[in-house]
This record gives C-alpha cells, structure tokens and sequence, in this order.
C-alpha cells in the first residue's frame, strides 16, 4: 500500500516531474544546437500543460510518464554526436555511450571493450582515449579540446613516452612479447587519464575521486588506514614482482609448475591491490540499484501526481465557467486520489476488474460520474470478493446508476452498499423527477428487466419505488454463501 | 442532510454563533461566505492552540472543526475544551475518508460529522441542528458507524461494562442504513411511520453509544482500520 504522504512537502514533488518531460539536452537523439521544437516520436507527447486537453476518457490515459520511465530502456540506433552515457556509467560512460549511438546491448560492448584490453591491451586504450574524446551527454565539447590548452597536463604525458619505450626496449631484450604490446596502450591509456583528470570539469572529478577512493583512499586521513595502505601496496608489489619474475625468467623447458605459480602470483598480486576496490564496486552497485529504485519509485509517483491532479487542475482552469463540470472533475479526481491513498488502488488500475464489491461500486460511480456529469454520494459497508452472483449485482447496479443518472435530472445520486454475512444489497436513489411504475412505457419496460432480471436469475431480489415527483429508490440484493464473511 | 423545503432562514431566531478552525486558509473563507448571514461567525483559527484559548474566550455555540489539524487534530482541541465548556458543540467536516479519524474525532464528543462537499444550505443545516443539541450524520458517517458495528456476534462482548451501549438497536440500524442510502430525516420518518423527533433521537442514541461505549471492539476496529 501507498503511505499516505502526510506531512509532506508537495511542492517537492514538482522538480520529478519536470524532469519527466525531457530536456532538449539530454540524450544523443537530439541534434545539438539550437533547441528543437518537435520533440520527435521518442518523447512524451506535449504534455498536460494549459494546452493539452486531457483525452475523454479521464486523465489517466496521458502516456508521458510512460516514456519518463522506459526513456534509458529504448536504446534505439540514433544518428548524432557520438556522447558519453550519463546514466549507463561505471567509469567514463563510454560504453553506454557506444552502445547507444550502435544500438548494441551494453553490456555487450562492455564485455567487448573488456576483451579486447585483455588481449593485447587495445581495448583499455581505446577506451581512455574516447573518454577524452568524446563529449559528455547534453554537452558540446569534449575534455580533449579542454586539455589541447593544458600544456602542464600535455607535458606529463608526453614523459610517458619514454617509459613506455623503455618497457617495449626492455620486454624486447627480455623476449617477452606481450610486454611490448601490452606497454603502449597501456602508456596512452594513463596518458588520457592524466588529462582527463586535469581538465575534466568537477562533477566529473568528483566521480572520478569516486571510483578511485577504494583504491588510494584520498579521503582517509587516519595513520592506520596509511599504513594499511602501505602494507596492501607493499605486499601487492612484491607478489606482483616475483610473480612477473618467475613468468619472465622462467625458461619454457623448464617444470611447467613455475608458469603456473608464476600466473597465481600474479592474479594474487591484483586481488591484494584491487580486492577492495572491487568489492566496493559491488557494494556500490547494489546501493546504486536501490537508489535508482528509490528514485523510480518517487518519479513514478510523481507521474502519478502529474498525471491525475495536475491534469485535473489544467482541467478545471479551462472549465471555471462551467460549474457543474468543475464539480464533476474535482469529485473525479477526489475519488481517484483518495482510493490510492487510503486503499492503495493504483490510480487508473481500480476498474479493470474490480478485485471486490466496494471497489466495484466505486467504480460505477465513477463512471457515472465522469459520463453523465452527476455527483455520486457512495456509501459502503464492509466488503467482499467478487463472485458470479455479485458481478451479477454489480451490473444490475450500474445500470440503475447511469439510469438514474440519465433521466431522473437530480444532480445528485446516492449509492449505498452493505455486506452483511448473508446477503448484499445495493440501493441507488435519486430524488429526480421518478415516474408512474403502473405506467411505465413499453420500451422502458426493458430498462427495468435489465435490472431486475439479472438479479433474479442468481436468486437475489429487485424493487423499484418510486413515483412521480418522489424521486426513485432501486434496491438489489443476492444472498451469499455463509461459509466465510 | 438538509430538506430543500425547510425555510433556510426562520426569521426573528437567534443565529448560532460559529467558530471555525481548519488550517487552511482558503477553505475557512469558503465556509465562512457559504455560511453567509445564516449564522454569526465569531472567530476562527487555524491550530489547535489557538483554537482553544480563542473558543475559550469567545464561547461560541458551535465550532465547525477540521478533523485534519497539526498537532493532535480537530480530537485534540475537543478534549480540550470539553472540560471547562461542556455546552459549546462541535461538528465535524473534513475530506478524510479514513474512518478511525472520524469515529475518533466522534468519540471525543463531536455531534456529527459532514463532508466538505456539502453544500452550503445544508451545511447551515447542520451546524442549526448542532446548535440545538441534535446530532448530525452525513451518509459517510453513518456508514462508518454501520461498519464499525457490524460483524460483532453479541456473545464475544462478555467484558463490557454496559452491553446496551456496545450495541445498536435494529430501529437504530435502520436509520442509519436510511441516512446512508441518503434519505432526509423527514423521509425517514415517513419511510419507517414514524416521527422526526423520533428519528433524531434515535439518531442522538447512536451518537451517545458511539461516545461512551466501551467496547473495545471499537478502539480494536479502529487499530485495525489504521494498519491496513
């Protein structure tokens, strides 16, 4: 059940569903530039705004929030800028970026980009590199126009280029090829980092200082969590060292148990170094998750919000001259609101089939309501699943509703359930103009077997009273079963 | 609950002096032009410390109470009034649906309850019949009370002190049922042959057990309602 938001700030509510309509900047369907006018067919409609008339049919029917909901799931091919993800993201957003602009399942390209870093180390490269080049979503430039102009950061990673010589001399000395095609896009992928990290803008930095924190653990000031640090490094390196000696000395002739050894040195060596890390990434995924479903949850509601009240307001700004349709609306959109709040009926889920009897004649007064522009007073006592027989009564009831609605002309009519252990009953009363049952024509003659044959046939009872000038009372009711209230 | 054919304004009778609390603004000045000349407003406030001291000082015959107030509710400012001015009344009004608010706001003493989509005839209506002792149910109400009634086999009710009020009559049911399917009390008289006085006072009963029964039922019913 929905917690009746008490207490709470409803103005808070308004950024979510501003949010809902999306802006012209957020997503690589758009072209950049000047704003568009059309929001093409991927967006929401143009809203519930002063000129969107809601459909007839009530204000549910709006499907802006369904797109608010699915947008980051339709990953369609989009021509346009290549973009960085903002929402798909582990480290730059590359890869929610390729795989929107491809139309590839993300994580296929993560796996792919993975792939090629493993072998020979291309795909790492590759990676930090588009991350300078290409520009976040929903901005122009990228952090490589930015670092064109940082000669501090270019010159730093230029001193790259000699180390990674250096380890290509070396690796070819040593016969170890991998060495070689390992080093460089290993060198160009620091690189890139060095000047992603100086010049990208703060928000980035501070996603960046993020990921990063479980590794070095900037914020941590205390001794301990230093020293641990240094022991964590320390015994990384040494594994790292041995385990890379043991696989480059190591002859090919000789036991096969020392490339072997030499192999778990080493992937011990990137546990000890990014165990944390990796765990922390885990952790920050669920908690990730759960946020997002948080948020999902709040934006849902906010549609909600959006949806009924919101439209139902534009609504009546455009019907103050017509009293009586304002009336209609405003009880419309009472009822809705408060079966969500008080029964947790979804808005706009209670009619399709009704889970009980209460629900149900809620229901028809809904309905005739917003058909025939009466108010209905609806009055229940207890409650109870639907069987045959009651959605029997039901029916029978509805149309004694729109009837009374239709022809008696009062503006008011009152509906009032109870459910006792053996029997249910329905009244529907009106005080209209009501009508000489003696006399009753014989094409309404019809109207009344509508209703009170079909309560007949499942056993219950029907009386009309009524008279003209007194208004008009049906009463229905069916027996239940005793077994179980 | 009003009868269109009654006179809204009996000419040369004392109007009964109104005091409103609700905390929203807009609202207490739709009351108060709804009311218009039919009554004399005397105050209003929009929390429930204010409310006290005010209604207090300006003893009023009857206080139209919002059953939604900060700081305790409409419940709140009737206990505490009710002990140093047992003769002022309150009605109820509020668009909550939750039953247990009302039934509580009831059991505190208000004598009735109506919605604010009652219109403004009969919402003077109401607070006259208040102002002269009676009681007042608006269809919900009377559902509420039907509700809060029914199912209870008399033979689980050994502890109560005083089974009469942990009970309604079968006269009484039936002019609840009436209230709820939306009859007038003048219709009910009719429809059971009885007369007005009659009806309002079986009406008055069912407030007076609703106040002091008991029956843990009630406050069990009310828990129950709270946690679904």
């Amino acid at each position: 059940m929905v917690t009746p938001p008490e207490g709470r700030d409803h103005r808070g509510i308004s950024d979510p569903v501003d949010s809902l309509v999306p802006a012209p900047d957020t997503g690589p369907e758009r072209a950049p530039g000047p704003k568009e006018a059309s929001p093409g067919s991927f967006g929401p409609p143009a809203g519930p705004g002063p000129d969107g008339w809601a459909p007839p049919r009530g204000p549910w029917t709006n499907p802006g929030w369904h797109s608010a909901r699915w947008r980051h799931l339709g990953r369609r091919v989009r021509r346009g800028p290549w973009r960085r993800s903002r929402e798909d993201r582990l480290l730059g957003g590359v890869a929610g970026g390729l795989s929107r602009r491809l139309g590839i399942d993300v994580s296929v390209v993560r796996v792919g980009l993975v792939l090629l870093a493993l072998a020979g180390g291309f795909g790492a490269g590759a990676y930090f590199v588009a991350w300078l080049l290409m520009p976040m979503e929903g901005e122009a430039t990228s952090i490589a126009s930015r670092a064109a102009t940082d000669r501090r950061g270019l010159v730093l990673a230029l001193a790259l280029l000699p180390v990674a010589v250096g380890t290509v001399v070396v690796g070819a000395a040593l016969h170890v090829g991998f060495l070689s095609s390992f080093a460089w896009p290993f060198f160009v992928g620091v690189g890139a980092l060095v000047l992603i990290w100086r010049n990208c803008d703060a928000e980035e930095r501070g996603w960046l200082r993020q990921v990063a924190e479980p590794v070095v653990q900037l914020q941590s000031k205390s001794e301990r969590r230093w020293r641990a640090l240094l022991v964590r490094f320390g015994a990384g390196f040494v594994l790292l060292a041995i385990g890379v000696a043991v696989l480059v000395i190591g002859h090919p002739s000789e036991a096969v148990l020392r490339p072997v050894g030499g192999a778990f040195l080493v992937i011990a060596a990137f546990v000890v170094l990014f165990g944390p890390w990796w765990l922390r990434l885990a952790r920050d995924l669920v908690a990730e998750r759960q946020a997002r479903a948080r948020a999902e949850d709040r934006a849902d509601m906010a549609a909600r919000v959006h949806d009924s009240v919101l439209q139902t307001l534009a609504m009546i700004q455009r019907s103050s001259d017509q009293p009586q349709r304002v009336v209609q609306l405003a009880r419309a959109q009472e009822r809705e609101l408060r079966a969500w709040l008080f029964e947790g009926a979804l808005p706009g889920t209670v009619g399709e089939g009704a889970p009980s009897l209460a629900a149900g004649v809620q229901q028809i007064a809904r309905e005739a309501e917003d058909a025939h522009g009466v108010s209905v007073d609806v009055v229940t006592v207890g409650d109870c699943p639907l069987d045959d027989r009651l959605r029997a009564l039901l029916g029978a009831a509805r149309e004694a509703t729109v009837n009374s609605a239709k022809w008696s002309g009062a503006p008011v009519v009152s509906l009032f359930a109870e459910v006792e252990p053996g029997r249910v009953s329905i009244f529907v009363r009106d005080r209209g103009r009501g009508f000489d049952l003696d006399e009753v024509a014989e094409d309404r003659r019809g109207i009344a077997e509508s209703i009170c044959a079909r309560v007949l046939r499942q056993g219950g009872r029907a009386t009309v009273r009524t008279s003209p000038g007194e208004g008009t009372e049906v009463e229905i009711s069916v027996s239940r079963p005793k077994e179980r209230t | 609950m009003s009868d269109p054919d009654e006179p809204v304004e009996p000419g040369g009778e004392r109007r009964p002096r109104v005091f409103l609390v609700d905390d929203h603004h807009l609202f207490r000045a739709g009351v108060r032009a709804e009311l218009g000349d039919a009554v004399r407003v005397v105050g209003e406030a929009d929390e429930v410390a204010a409310a006290v001291e005010l209604i207090r000082e300006r003893q009023p015959d009857v206080v139209l109470l919002d059953v939604h107030l900060p700081d305790g509710g409409g419940q709140a400012v009737i206990e505490a009034v009710r002990t140093s001015h047992p003769d002022i009344r309150f009605l109820a009004l509020s668009v909550s649906d939750a039953p247990e608010d009302v039934i509580a706001v009831i059991r505190a003493g208000a004598r009735g309850y109506v919605t604010k989509a009652i219109s403004g005839i009969e919402l003077i209506d109401a607070v006259r019949r208040v102002a002269e002792g009676d009681a007042v149910f608006s269809p919900r109400l009377a559902g509420f009370v039907l509700d809060a009634y029914a199912g209870m086999p008399d033979v689980q009710r050994p502890t109560s002190v005083d089974p009469e009020l942990d009970q309604l009559s079968s006269r009484e049911r039936e002019v609840l049922r009436l209230i709820a399917r939306g009859y007038t009390y003048k219709e009910i008289a009719r429809e059971l042959s009885i007369s007005t006085k009659t009806v309002e006072s079986h009406v008055s009963a069912v407030l007076r057990k609703l106040q002091l029964s008991t029956r843990h039922q009630l406050t069990y019913w009310a828990t129950e309602r709270r946690l679904v």
